[in-house]
């Protein structure tokens, strides 16, 4: 004969099942506090190389120059970041006994990549006419929008970091001189402070138990 | 007391029909392989337990090919999503006479 117990773990069984099929729930904060820091050290450079181009040298700086330098250390960064979230988020899966892979990962990957690429690829377009401007503004913006559009997917939290970004890419947008300064926010302050929220939240044993 | 329990679902009585049918209500649909990574379970075992839901009108079925494929899509009927409800709310009043 069932008992109660067996309802209950009946019901656990359920809600387990229902959030597991539709939303992800190892992205590891870990990698948020990591970006962030790769986003400070990426700006950071990249304001010594608009600002102050190697004095020491030589060789004349072309504008141009500066440019590619900037795409190839953008690239880097973007890489190097992609890189540590799925290493980090893939062992996070491991130790949990999860799939990585699953239905609830897939969502959340196609709803953060639709606005993501899309907004690349504008940026791309714009930035080969040589209109700059738009660059730090659509990264933030863009970014902001997949997180809200893939938040349905994952946890909450990460909606109102969405929402964030989308305001400081405006705010880029308003004063046009201080792109680099919004895109280190956004990117690095944001990442880190929102890292070390979920971090806590989620991912700390709770001592006393 | 005796009276909820005539409301649960015997069709839910298992643990794999209760995860197929939980998946498929916050999900449009769900394939074959899907179900069998979400539940963890043989095909020849899921295979079974989805048949009976079929044949109570519980979920829909669905094939098609993916390169060659046989891809077979799952979702809840309306009939299946009264009946989980029901039998959801069942459960919910039988515990909480306790």
């Amino acid at each position: 004969m069932k008992n109660t117990d067996t309802y209950l773990a009946e019901i656990k069984e359920i809600r387990q099942m229902m959030e597991q099929s539709s939303r992800f729930l190892s992205l590891s904060g870990l990698s948020g506090i990591l970006v962030g820091l790769y986003a400070l050290i990426g700006a950071f450079i990249a304001y010594r190389m608009i600002h102050f181009p190697l004095p020491s040298s030589y060789q004349k700086i072309f504008p141009s120059q500066i440019i590619s330098n900037l795409v190839v250390l953008g690239s880097v960064v973007l890489i190097l970041s992609l890189a540590t979230v799925l290493w980090l988020t893939y062992r996070k899966t491991k130790s949990s006994g999860k799939k990585f892979w699953n239905p609830g990962s897939r969502l959340m990957s196609i709803h953060l990549t639709i606005p993501l690429v899309s907004g690349g690829i504008l940026i791309l377009v714009f930035a080969s006419r040589g209109i700059f401007s738009i660059v730090s503004p659509s990264c933030l913006v863009f970014y902001g929008l997949a997180l809200v559009n893939a938040a349905k997917f994952t946890r909450q939290e990460i909606f109102y970091m969405g929402l964030i970004q989308i305001a400081l890419g405006i705010l880029a947008a308003i004063f046009p001189g201080l792109g680099l300064f919004f895109w280190a926010i956004g990117f690095g302050v944001i990442h880190i402070i929102y890292g070390t929220i979920m971090y806590f939240r989620y991912e700390q044993k709770p001592k006393s138990a | 007391m005796k009276n909820l329990f005539h409301q649960l679902d015997k069709a839910f009585e298992n643990k794999i029909r209760l995860g197929t049918m939980s998946v498929l209500l916050v999900n449009t649909e769900a394939s074959f392989n899907d179900l069998k990574d979400l539940l963890e379970v043989t095909d020849g075992n899921l295979a079974s337990h989805l048949k009976h839901l079929e044949k109570e009108e519980y979920i829909s079925v669905r094939k098609s090919f993916i390169n060659r494929k046989p891809n077979t899509v799952y979702t809840i009927t309306e009939k299946g999503k009264l009946a989980f409800e029901k039998h959801l709310n069942a459960l919910e009043e039988i515990l909480k006479q306790r």
